[in-house]
């Protein structure tokens, strides 16, 4: 079941639905090799659940077309797919004990002796026990790992998940997080999740596709998105960012090591200029300016000497302080603009961090990143914490 | 305050509630009890002395087993029909987007807000002009129109309450659009089905008025009643009635017991 | 389909097109078919059994002439008229009778429903057996047996007599001497009796959804157990009482056998008369008009009553 064949690939050619005059998918074009943990990431009506019911065959698209490995299967209805799907909320059939759930799929195809099949199944996802309860019988992980089973069964190409943990408390969801990606690994089937949650696609996922509108924004290693957002969508919907509107001073050029200047509320900030998804830009344009919250320093104002040579440096007072624990949160206003987020690990206790304290921030040039300022700053923080 | 007073207060819903329930009831005491009287008159409205007589032989009395048995086939063909009809309206209203919705809500829902003598009445001259013999087929067609709402409305509440993404599931699992409606659409509308069926049989084996008016010389089991309450009223009819609610409670208890042990078990397994 | 051929990868089929250049799909026609065809058999009935017999009835309502000549389309409206002038105390007495037992039904029928809902515990199964169970008796042998109970000497009639309920009942002319047979007192027991279940199951359903921690958290709120029925509990169930009203205000306004079995010429309702112009007199034309009035006023009257209840969505 592991070995890998070539052309496995599922790849969405032109792809997009519309309904009446709501374009829920733009054309999109995207591959997902065979084999991956891929996951579509979005807020509720991004059309990251039509992408995945395309996929599925349940909803018809209005353009392009689904290639499975190197078949079209645009035309095919999803009874006749390579593909299962576990369903939001797990629409687990109400009449039916748990046994004949998961054999549901096998026993369609016309397949005599599901026994140890579903046995082994059932064991896979740990529920043997449960075979001849029903599904109301059951607690929220339990069914969603029936879900799980009762997809995985039929060995399909791809198993396409739909917000499978949204119905799940934190500490649960957590758990399953780790076990879905236990099995991922296990049975070595391409998944593609979705998901609004952005820590659960960055667990879990190889690559996530940011989705926004009915367009993917940008994809990705999560840990490249993190590091390099091309958008402020991107930036504000995976984690937090700081966004400051600058103007470009120093016009980068090409070539390795080539850094941006620019100037924010007087002072004077840096960055490579491969990290500016903007460009160079030419001197006087408007950049936008990010940097994530913990890779901020904090100093006093009356310790700025002691801030090495070389780092970004934006001086502001802090207005409010949080603390979570592991961290500090600090929200400092400044010239270059009000309410910048500090995270500050507390590996020490540090006196005079109190709000009303005046404060420099510091950080390495390298972890700036420069985007478009023709952009809505605040795109992407609206956050829907639950979409269901 | 007197005690009796404040309990009285207290528990005045339970009071009332339980009043109410007597008055629900006490008909039914009396139909019981008066299939044991040997009445001397035609009628058996008064108390005479006790007797099994009725209940050793609830046919002996002309006419009434036949009219019995006719509305019971009535009550079949017609359930059977309007349930079929009904079943079919209902998923296309949950289901399908159509022209003309708001015309077919009003046509289904008409014929439970008129007056039922009203429709006997309007269906009793559509007949009378198409000369149409009044019997067995006009009082069908007649019952099949009055339940054919109730099913409707029964069978959309629990459609409208099922999952569409239970018959995604299915198409997804590999089954067909006929398999997905026999082994999950129908299992699952099932109790609501059964309910619009058993709501239908028991509006048509009742019925009195819309027969009354197009049943010609046909007599069903109400109209046998009717009459005899003209021309004097068997002991027999009491019996029946009898054993008809006695019938109907151990149905009930029987199937509250089944489906309580059935959920007991399942609880109990591990 | 074999499990094996899910995991291979598939031979490659021939593409109809080049997925470069997008093809708009739509809906094909059978499948936008399949609602009418769902749709037609019963509506096809409904129009035909119910819509269609309500024009032959406005028909017949205007003509004129005789069983034995036949009868003629004349545009007679004069019928309506004429039907209303003679018949004009059993309307009266319908809508009267009618709205009289769907008071009692509501009054005597919430407490029911309330101690169903609320308070029956583990008995709540047993009661609601015990509301529907009557059904299954054949209601006229129901109803002929109030003869029984309210016969004149009897042990009801008795008791009312002793506790000077008859007097008031007198006075108001609902009863008669010492008989409550023959009475209107009689038709709207009946009345009240027949459709008291379409009362208390409807209440019931609506009281049954209101949360419990509402109650408590009126108590918490400082409402007395009154306050919070007439703020809380009694809004809620709004939806109940709409509905359980229409559904026993409807059929008593042209219900006949009450009248029939347990009145008197003196309490005839609307429906007697239909009934018996209907079936005995073969007066169609003034029959059909009648009908065509009580239609009128009860869908006049629930549409009306509807609306200022604001629970047009019941519809």
């Amino acid at each position: 079941m592991t070995q890998k064949s070539t052309g496995g690939d599922v790849r969405l050619s032109g792809i997009s639905k519309t309904y009446g005059s709501f374009t829920a998918v733009h054309p999109l074009d995207l591959t997902v090799p065979q084999g991956s943990f891929f996951a579509l990431l979005g807020a509720s009506g991004c059309g990251k659940t039509t992408t995945l019911r395309m996929i599925a065959g349940l909803e018809d698209p209005t353009t392009g077309t689904v290639f499975l490995g190197d078949r079209d299967v645009t035309e095919l209805p999803p009874y006749k797919r390579p593909v299962n799907t576990v369903f939001q909320s797990y629409a687990l059939f109400p009449h039916l004990d748990i046994y004949e759930n998961v054999a549901f799929g096998l026993r369609r195809r016309g397949i005599k002796s599901v026994k140890k099949q579903v046995g082994e199944m059932l064991d896979l996802v740990q529920l043997g026990d449960f075979a001849r309860r029903k599904p109301h019988q059951l607690s929220g992980g339990q069914q969603q790992r029936v879900a799980v089973a009762r997809a995985l069964i039929n060995h399909p190409q791809v198993l396409l998940l739909d917000e499978p943990l949204g119905a799940l408390d934190l500490k649960l969801r957590r758990q399953m997080q780790l076990e879905l990606k236990r099995i991922q690994t296990e049975v070595g089937i391409t998944f593609i999740h979705v998901t609004h949650d952005q820590e659960e696609a960055m667990t879990m996922a190889d690559t996530v596709a940011v989705m926004n509108a009915g367009r993917v924004e940008q994809l990705g290693a999560p840990a490249e998105l993190y590091e390099h957002p091309r958008s402020t969508f991107v930036a504000n919907f995976l984690g937090t960012s700081n966004l400051i509107e600058a103007e470009v001073v120093e016009s980068g050029g090409t070539g390795p090591g080539a850094e941006i200047a620019v100037t924010a509320g007087g002072g004077k900030l840096r960055l490579p200029a491969g990290r500016s998804s903007a460009g160079g830009g030419s001197v006087g344009s408007k950049l936008l300016v990010g940097v994530r919250p913990e890779k901020i320093s904090l100093a006093l104002a009356e310790e700025a000497g002691s801030v090495p040579d070389g780092r970004n440096t934006v001086t502001g007072r802090i207005a409010a302080s949080s603390f979570i624990g592991v961290s500090t949160q600090y929200v400092v206003d400044s010239p270059v603009g009000q309410g910048l987020e500090v995270y500050v690990q507390n590996t020490e206790h540090r006196d005079g961090l109190a709000p009303g304290a005046d404060v420099v921030l510091h950080w390495n040039p390298d972890h700036t990143f420069g985007l478009d300022a023709a952009q809505d700053r605040t795109a992407g923080t609206e956050k829907v914490e639950d979409a269901t | 305050m007197a005690a009796p007073l404040k309990w009285l207060r207290r528990n005045l819903v339970v009071v009332a509630g339980l009043l109410t329930l007597a008055y629900l009831i006490m008909p039914n005491i009396v139909v019981l009890v008066f299939s044991f009287n040997k009445p001397r008159g035609r009628f058996n409205y008064a108390w005479q002395e006790f007797s099994l007589d009725a209940w050793k032989d609830p046919c002996g009395v002309a006419d009434m087993c036949g009219s019995l048995a006719l509305s019971l086939q009535i009550a079949g063909w017609a359930t059977l029909v309007a349930t079929v009809l009904g079943t079919l309206i209902a998923f296309a209203l949950v289901r399908y987007r159509f022209r003309a919705r708001g015309a077919i809500n009003s046509l289904i829902f008409l014929p439970m807000a008129m007056p039922e003598v009203v429709m006997a009445a309007s269906l009793l001259t559509l007949f009378l002009n198409m000369g149409a013999q009044l019997g067995f087929y006009t009082v069908l067609i007649a019952h099949i129109m009055f339940c054919l709402s109730f099913v409707v409305v029964a069978v959309k509440a629990r459609v409208m309450s099922m999952d569409p993404r239970l018959e995604e599931a299915a198409r997804d699992l590999y089954a067909g659009p006929v398999q997905t409606f026999l082994r999950v659409t129908l299992p699952i509308a099932a109790p609501g089905i059964a309910a619009g069926a058993m709501l239908a049989f028991a509006l048509s084996f009742d019925d009195f008025i819309i027969t009354n008016f197009n049943a010609g010389s046909t007599v069903t089991f109400p109209m046998f009643v009717w009459g005899s309450a003209q021309r004097g009223t068997p002991v027999e009819i009491n019996v029946i009635g009898t054993a008809m609610f006695a019938v109907a409670v151990l149905v009930v208890v029987a199937g509250q017991l089944i489906s309580g042990r059935r959920q007991r078990a399942a609880a109990q397994q591990p | 389909m074999s499990t094996s051929t899910l995991t291979e990868a598939p031979p490659p089929v021939p593409q109809p097109q080049s997925p470069e250049q997008p093809v708009r799909r739509t809906v094909p026609t059978r499948r936008r078919l399949v609602p009418y065809l769902l749709l037609l058999p019963g509506i096809l009935w409904l129009v035909v059994f119910f819509a269609l017999p309500l024009v032959y009835q406005a028909s017949t309502s205007v003509q004129t002439g005789s069983l034995e000549e036949g009868f003629e389309v004349t545009w007679h409206f004069q019928t309506y008229w004429e039907a209303l002038q003679e018949y004009y105390p059993q309307f009266i007495r319908s809508l009267l009778y009618a709205g009289t037992a769907t008071v009692l039904c509501l009054l005597l029928g919430y407490p029911l429903a309330y101690l169903i809902a609320f308070k029956a515990g583990r008995w709540r199964n047993l009661l609601l057996v015990l509301v529907i169970a009557p059904f299954f008796t054949s209601f006229l042998i129901r109803t002929l047996a109030w003869k029984t109970i309210l016969a004149d000497g009897g042990a009801v009639v008795g008791a009312l007599d002793a506790l000077h309920v008859l007097d008031v009942t007198n006075w108001l002319g609902w009863t008669e001497g010492n008989r409550v047979l023959a009475t209107p007192m009689a038709v709207v027991t009946g009345l009240t009796y027949n459709f008291l279940p379409f009362m208390i199951l409807p209440l019931y359903t609506s009281l049954e959804r209101i949360d419990g921690k509402l109650h408590e958290a009126a108590k918490d709120l400082y409402a007395s157990p009154a306050t919070t029925f007439r703020k809380v509990t009694f809004p809620l169930s709004m939806p109940g009482v709409v509905s359980g009203t229409l559904l026993t205000f409807i059929p008593a306004s042209g219900d006949y056998v009450n009248a029939e079995l347990l009145g008197s010429t003196d309490t005839k309702m609307v429906g007697n008369v239909i009934q018996s112009q209907f079936l005995r007199v073969l007066d169609y034309p003034t029959a059909a008009a009648l009908s065509f009035i009580l239609m009128a006023i009860v869908l006049l009257m629930v549409t009306v009553y509807i609306r200022r209840s604001g629970t047009e969505d019941l519809l």
